[in-house]
């Protein structure tokens, strides 16, 4: 059980919740992530770690809706509990310890590529954050990430603020400007993280990808997370949740990611129907 | 003298076609006057065989014959003393491989049905909860009133059956015992693994809220490792010991082509998330499962009998068990294999898959399979199944769910330094007392065997409780200069 202290809308689709859990705030690492249950009929879904802030006992996630789940936690307000707040899972991100890094956040992934921005910062990194989003509503947290970074660069689909395009234009152009980056880290929606792995492999740039498989446990126990991975079989919530991104085998994580795609389509329709 | 009852005396289950429609506990158990006619088979031997075959030595005549003179309660108690949980050992030990093996009327006649004569004298028990605690004297407060009571905080990883017996025996001891669990929920495969229809989960949740009257402090979504460390556990919140029961619950896979297809599970994904999430009542509960037509597991253990039982009770219309060796050969209880042909399991031994197919969009829709013969014995004495050149056949499916066994967790070893474990993770501790490469670290069950079974770990949490015990006790009365100190 985990008490909401602070929520703020950042979209009209996603929000960021301050939840009390000092266990958690403790020992979170960046990139590690939070298995949450909303209540007794629901399921378990995996959320990034934004932030937390181990002297107040807080961490920050970052919701957006895509789902039931998503919906009813977006939904909750402060003062309200979490059911089931189980962390920090996986393991951290290895992050470089000099020189130029690139951070690319799609979606709600702005959110997560935030707690590595800090780190980054913290050890001496220049850091180059590139965030995207279809159009500058749903643009997120761009003044956290700014706060944290050398360089941030926004992207839309449609134009309406920064560049125009795709966030992998972005990361071409910069890197075409004579940006060294040693290692580029992307967080966001799949389709977007396979786009920044082919645009970095021909210019052999280390680069990771945060996983997002569909869940069960969150623990290693259920398998459902599996992957393939440089040709072997990877559980993303205790192997991961963070690959190479050149060896992540892309096509049958996304298949396997839509395995329940009319099972949650009609579940969140049930439930905004419901006003839930 | 009455007349030799040369067959067990039959043990009552639900009607298939009415198991068919949920997840009603099948085997029903004895009645008092079923129970009493089979412990009047026992010949009570001067040399009980069945208690050597038992891997933790229960009293077996003893409390057979206690059963005979009326004394269920009096029975319980003497199982007791050597194994905390026989309601749920009554249902799921494999008796036909261990005390009922051993029977010496074994061969002419069928041996006692010491399993269900264990059950019943539990749940005689359960149902008379009051009488219970004056029988047992389990009184912490008897404890804790002793002078020089120990007072250390004992911390138990993981809820199973080998930390909820060694969370029940230290606590009677008057420790403060706190129990910390990933899931949601406590219990181990005892709730997430093994189905209602075999072991109802009311069952394991009276043994839980016993831990609870007895002072256990049970928390939840808590991963050692993550949330909190080992050392943290030690060093930070000043829990003297600390006894890992994390279990083997990393499901291993073929490694064959297709694998990642969707409709293909793991047992413990399947199980899961139908045990534990309800996914057979989505959409009322939010987590789903697909319902398979036509349901293939690999496998042939217990885990794979209740994979194919679960896939009929929500609504497989044909569910086969596929495995590489014979009848013989496989591990399943032999009850719930009986069972699962009763309800209309299919089975096709000595097959072996070798690939799955997959539609366009990713569906498995074919497990190709290659057929088997049996060779000379392989390192587990078994004859080593190989394969018939040129017998591939397919098989069409729309589900797969792999039961091959699993691997230890990493999580816990992967987060403790000079906590050694074996290169599959098992973490090696002293099978006599559970210790293990730190001090003050105890562990036992199948973190330690690998997937084995219940009684084992219970027995490998009993055998833990006693040396931790021991070890505080030591730490008590010479405390050594630099370790934090034990007690208050
Ligand atoms: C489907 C199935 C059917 C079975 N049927 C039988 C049967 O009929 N008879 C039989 O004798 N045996 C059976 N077994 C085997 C038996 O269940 C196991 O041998 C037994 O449960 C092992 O007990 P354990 O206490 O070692 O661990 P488990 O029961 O595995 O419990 C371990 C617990 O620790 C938790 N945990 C893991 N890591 C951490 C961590 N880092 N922090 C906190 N908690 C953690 C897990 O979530 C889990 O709840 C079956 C197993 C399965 C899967
Ligand atoms: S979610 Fe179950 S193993 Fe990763």
């Amino acid at each position: 059980m985990a008490i909401i202290v602070e929520k703020r809308d950042l979209t009209p689709i996603t929000s960021l919740f301050e939840v009390n859990a000092p266990l958690i705030a403790r020992n979170a690492q960046p990139g590690q992530f939070v298995m949450i249950r909303v209540n007794q009929q629901g399921e378990r879904i995996p959320v990034t770690i934004t932030d937390s802030n181990r002297s107040k006992g807080l961490v920050t996630i970052v919701v957006q809706v895509v789902g039931k789940t998503t919906h009813l936690l977006r939904s909750l307000e402060r003062g309200d509990r979490i059911l089931d707040f189980v962390g920090p899972l996986g393991r951290p991100v290895e992050l470089p310890k000099h020189g130029q890094a690139a951070l690319v956040g799609g979606g709600f992934g702005t959110g997560a590529i935030l707690s590595l921005a800090k780190e980054l910062a913290a050890r001496g990194v220049e850091v180059c954050s590139i965030i995207g989003a279809r159009t500058r509503d749903l643009i997120i947290l761009e003044k956290e990430v700014r706060a944290s970074s050398d360089h941030t660069y926004l992207c839309t689909d449609d134009g309406s603020q920064g560049f125009h395009g795709f966030v992998t234009g972005q990361l071409e152009a910069l890197v075409r400007a004579g940006m060294a980056f040693d290692q580029v880290v992307a967080i966001g929606p799949i389709a977007m993280m396979r786009a920044v792995a082919e645009t970095t492999r021909p210019l052999g740039i280390k680069t990771q990808v945060s996983m997002d498989p569909i869940m069960v446990d969150g623990t290693g126990m259920c398998g459902a997370c599996r992957l393939t991975v440089d040709g072997q079989l990877k559980f993303a919530c205790v192997d991961g949740p963070f690959f190479d991104a050149h060896q992540v085998n892309f096509a049958e994580a996304i298949v396997r990611s839509k395995t329940y795609a009319e099972e949650e389509r009609a579940a969140l329709t049930t439930a905004v129907a419901a006003g839930g | 003298m009455p007349m030799v009852q040369l067959k067990k005396t039959p043990l009552p289950a639900l009607d298939p076609i009415q198991r068919r429609l949920g997840f009603q506990e099948v085997s029903l158990g004895y009645s008092p006057t079923q129970a009493l006619a089979e412990a009047q088979r026992c010949l009570l031997c001067q040399e009980p065989n069945c208690e050597a075959g038992c891997p933790v030595g229960v009293p077996i005549r003893d409390f057979i014959k206690l059963i005979a003179e009326g004394k269920p309660l009096e029975a319980v108690r003497a199982i007791k003393q050597v194994n905390s949980l026989p309601a749920i050992c009554g249902r799921v030990c494999p008796q036909e491989h261990q005390c009922e093996l051993k029977c010496v009327i074994k061969g002419k006649q069928e041996p006692v049905a010491i399993g269900a004569l264990e059950r019943f004298v539990a749940d005689y028990e359960l149902a008379h909860q009051g009488a219970q605690t004056s029988v047992n004297g389990y009184h912490r407060n008897l404890v804790n009133s002793l002078p020089g009571k120990p007072t250390a905080k004992v911390a138990v990883v993981g809820s199973g059956p080998a930390s909820l017996t060694a969370a029940g025996d230290l606590a009677r001891t008057g420790y403060h015992v706190t129990l910390f669990e990933a899931l949601h929920v406590p219990g181990g495969v005892l709730m997430y693994g093994i189905p209602e229809f075999r072991l109802p989960k009311s069952i394991v949740a009276a043994e839980i809220n016993k831990l609870r009257e007895q002072g256990v402090e049970i928390q939840c979504n808590t991963v050692i490792g993550r949330t909190i460390t080992i050392d943290q556990l030690m060093h930070e919140m000043g829990f003297g010991a600390v006894f890992i029961g994390s279990g083997a619950g990393s499901p291993k896979f073929m490694g064959i082509p297709g694998e990642n297809l969707k409709g293909v599970y793991s047992a413990n994904e399947f199980l899961t998330r139908i045990n534990l999430m309800k996914a057979n009542r989505f959409p009322e509960f939010d987590t789903p499962v697909k319902k398979g037509q036509r349901v293939v597991v690999v496998g042939a253990g217990d885990t794979a009998m209740d994979v194919v039982r679960t896939a009929i009770r929500v609504g497989a219309r044909e569910a086969y068990i596929v495995y590489r060796r014979t009848e013989k050969e496989m591990t399943a209880r032999i009850e719930d294999y009986h069972h699962a042909a009763e309800e209309g399991a299919l089975f096709q031994w000595l097959t072996n898959p070798v690939r799955l197919v997959g539609s366009d969009d990713g569906w498995v829709r074919g497990m190709e399979c290659i057929r088997m013969e049996l060779g000379s014995p392989d390192e587990s004495g078994r004859r080593r199944p190989l394969p018939v050149a040129g017998s591939e056949f397919l098989m069409e499916v729309d589900t797969v769910v792999m039961a091959l066994g699993t691997n230890p967790n990493p999580t816990v070893s992967q987060s403790t330094q000079d906590l050694v474990s074996d290169r599959y993770g098992h973490i090696k501790a002293d099978p006599a007392t559970g210790a293990t490469s730190k001090p003050g670290v105890f562990a036992g069950g199948d973190v330690v065997t690998g997937s084995a079974t219940v009684i084992l770990a219970a027995g490998a949490g009993k055998r833990s409780a006693q040396a931790i015990h021991q070890y505080l006790n030591e730490r008590r009365k010479a405390p050594t200069a630099g370790a934090p100190a034990v007690g208050c």
